[in-house]
């Protein structure tokens, strides 16, 4: 036990002040992206992700922005398990021929007022894989998109900054 | 002559025929008449004791030939692919699944995609393919148009039953809890005892091995650096040794005519992929343990080597870094000096967490014993990387079959864990050792990487030849098999990622295990879906 709580307080903070984030824009990223949680969901946006048939990338990408270091939970953000308690649909993509029918009943179990955002090139184009037997494209071939993502995968901060653009 | 050529022609005699359009030379192919096939399985187990790595099907009609079946074997250092042509009519071949295991999805798969009938499967139920596709919609095949999407059509697909008193079913999936990608599993359980597990996979099927037919050879990397993003640098090498193989001026090793500077940079990609992918599994393995403590810690540690990468070669995953011919880019005295402290604060804080993992009473009564894969039911499997090294099968391409630099035995050395108990302690501690060993091996690379040149010109290759590569990725060994077609171009691109074997071994692991301890379990193999539905 002591040595995890001195393991703790060596590490000590490590969620970047908004100021010092690599990449300028975050600084008001961050602060506007809490303001919006505050203010359109009472402090708290649930967020479920749905792999409508990523490689993974993207959802790697997802993890990182609720790791320490980038710690969306801050802003008020959080994942949930289930789509009925979701206020945003977050989906990757391309969407295959054999997860259409799950993506649809996902998006209906959702409660309106919902936001869709699509996630990564494949998710707003269908990317690399394009449209075939097997892949349908972008996220938008299926249910109504109100964001895109751009991005292989797209960065934590460009995750960041998308979410902020659905919500503002 | 070795020992599964030997083993072969011994018992097979003149019906085995060489083909010496398989490159590289190191890897033997040979045709044997298809009444044979499942003989020549036979004999290759109980003589050899060879495992089965992949099985697959080409269809051969651009040469105005029918299909074609293979079978790849491994033992030690040698690969063996057994070959057999069929007729374009009503082709079928002989199941290996009651010889070999593995081979009962591979073949599930080619009677799915491919339209070929196993004579003699035990399970006639498609895979990868759904219940509501098309009777006749067999994607791989060239009379196929895969550019236009499918009708959908009624089905059902059966699930395997259990009965009894109190037995009861839960479906899970095919989106799930977390952030992870989609599948099924079905168990049945009594109480909480699991008593079986079965898996349905497909979900994230995107025609990616026939993609790979529309692309030239020197797109082609893109679209295996997108198999399993995961395992983009290893998935992409693969790819490019396989088609360096078919071009390169002499094809006694892959890859020789790739500078020497290139294969260094291309293993330290792979390494640095390995280590941030093995702290990430490691901090999620304890976090499903509900030691929330580690997760926040590994992640930290994975996000420095991202960030580092993306500081250092423009991409956090360094996906499209390895191209036929070498790499993108290089690194400078700067860059080594920044990856070398970095190893030096991640391998500080590293043993820190790893001291806390192993003194941890309450983590460790949940992983010791939790999903064990018994080391004679993951031999039986085929299973390979992290899942195999941790049941007593002491795999790794690296070693075995290693290619460039690897194949420096006498200055790159490396230890490879095996361990015997099969749980999820084993797995994840194959994992810390692996870490460690990646670290030192980084650190002896950047100070002694080569010069010279870090790409060669890339030249295509010439007709109806096979390509072939063995990569060993993060998760275990990755196979790619090319064919190149009348006209040069791709006719075939077989890709088997790790985790086409390994999901058999997670079904095998469960059973016996209670319900609550199955994403423990399932985080510690973290098979690829996207890798194995392609």
């Amino acid at each position: 036990m002591i040595r995890i709580l001195r393991q703790i307080f060596r590490t000590g903070i490590v969620t970047e002040p908004l100021s010092t984030e690599i990449i300028p824009e975050v600084e008001e990223v961050g602060i506007r992206l809490e303001e919006a949680v505050r203010k359109r969901f009472r402090g708290s946006l649930a967020i479920r992700q749905v792999d409508a048939g990523s490689c993974n990338g993207c959802e790697l990408e997802i993890h990182a922005i609720n790791n320490p270091i980038y710690n969306c939970e801050r802003f008020g953000i959080h994942f949930t398990a289930s789509p009925r308690f979701a206020d945003m649909l977050l989906v990757t993509g391309p969407v295959t021929h054999n997860m259409e029918i799950a993506l649809r009943r996902t998006y209906n179990a959702t409660p309106p007022p919902k936001i869709v955002v699509a996630v990564g090139d494949c998710g707003c184009n269908g990317g690399i894989f394009g449209e075939s037997y097997a892949s349908l494209g972008g996220i938008d071939k299926v249910i109504p998109v109100n964001v895109l993502i751009h991005g292989c995968p797209p960065t934590p901060v460009a995750l960041l900054q998308g979410i902020l653009k659905a919500i503002e | 002559m070795s020992v599964l050529t030997d083993a072969i022609t011994s018992a097979l005699g003149t019906d085995v025929q060489f083909d010496n359009r398989q490159r590289p030379s190191s890897v033997i192919c040979c045709t044997v008449p298809v009444e044979k096939f499942a003989e020549a399985a036979w004999v290759l187990k109980k003589k050899a004791f060879a495992l089965l790595a992949a099985e697959w099907a080409s269809d051969e009609t651009p040469f105005g030939r029918g299909f074609c079946v293979f079978a790849c074997y491994r033992w030690g250092k040698e690969y063996l692919i057994v070959k057999s042509e069929l007729p374009s009519d009503n082709p079928q071949f002989p199941s290996l699944t009651r010889r070999y295991l593995p081979a009962y999805r591979f073949e599930r798969q080619i009677q799915s995609l491919m339209g070929i009938t196993p004579v003699g499967h035990p399970d006639s139920r498609p895979w990868i393919k759904f219940e509501d596709w098309p009777e006749d919609a067999w994607p791989l095949r060239k009379s196929f148009d895969a550019s236009k999407p499918m009708p959908r059509v009624a089905g059902e697909y059966e699930w395997i039953k259990a009965e009894g008193e109190g037995v009861y079913e839960i479906p899970v999936g095919p989106v799930h809890a977390g952030i992870i990608e989609p599948g099924h599993f079905r168990f049945q359980a009594v109480g909480e005892d699991i008593i079986n597990l079965e898996e349905r996979l497909g979900y994230v099927h995107k025609g990616i091995e026939k993609k790979f037919e529309s692309l030239l050879w020197e797109e082609g990397y893109r679209l295996a650096g997108r198999v399993s993003g995961d395992t983009t640098v290893a998935h992409s090498l693969a790819y490019c040794m396989a088609l360096e193989s078919m071009t390169g001026r002499c094809d006694l090793q892959p890859s020789c005519n790739v500078p020497e500077r290139a294969n260094w940079l291309r293993a330290i990609f792979l390494e640095r992929e390995r280590i941030a992918n093995h702290l990430g599994d490691i901090g999620a393995i304890c976090n499903d343990a509900a030691f929330a403590f580690m997760l926040y810690q590994m992640s930290r540690l994975k996000e420095m080597i991202l960030r580092t990468n993306h500081k250092l070669f423009g991409h956090r995953f360094m996906m499209d870094k390895v191209i036929p011919g070498g790499v993108v880019v290089d690194i400078d005295s700067e860059g080594k000096k920044e990856i070398l402290s970095e190893l030096d604060s991640i391998s500080k804080d590293f043993e820190k967490l790893v001291v806390i993992y192993d003194e941890s009473p309450s983590l460790e009564d949940r992983v010791r014993d939790t999903g064990v894969l018994r080391p004679e039911i993951a031999r039986e499997l085929c299973v390979v990387g992290i899942a195999a090294r941790a049941s007593g099968l002491n795999l790794d391409c690296r070693i075995f079959n290693p290619f460039p630099p690897y194949d420096q035995y006498d200055r790159i050395e490396l230890g490879v864990p095996v361990l015997i108990t099969g749980d999820v302690h084993a797995r994840t501690w194959v994992r810390v050792q692996e870490t460690r060993e990646s670290i030192r091996i980084i650190r002896y690379m950047l100070e002694n990487l080569p010069d010279g040149e870090i790409a060669s010109t890339f030249n295509p290759p010439s007709p109806g030849i096979y390509g072939f590569a063995a990569v060993e990725g993060w998760r275990g060994e990755i196979i790619y098999w090319l064919q190149s077609g009348p006209k040069g171009e791709i006719n075939r691109c077989m890709v088997r990622d790790p985790s086409s074997v390994n999901w058999l071994g997670l079904e095998q692991a469960i059973p016996g295990n209670i319900v609550p301890d199955f994403p423990l379990c399932n985080k510690s193999f973290n098979q690829s879906y996207s890798g194995h539905d392609l």
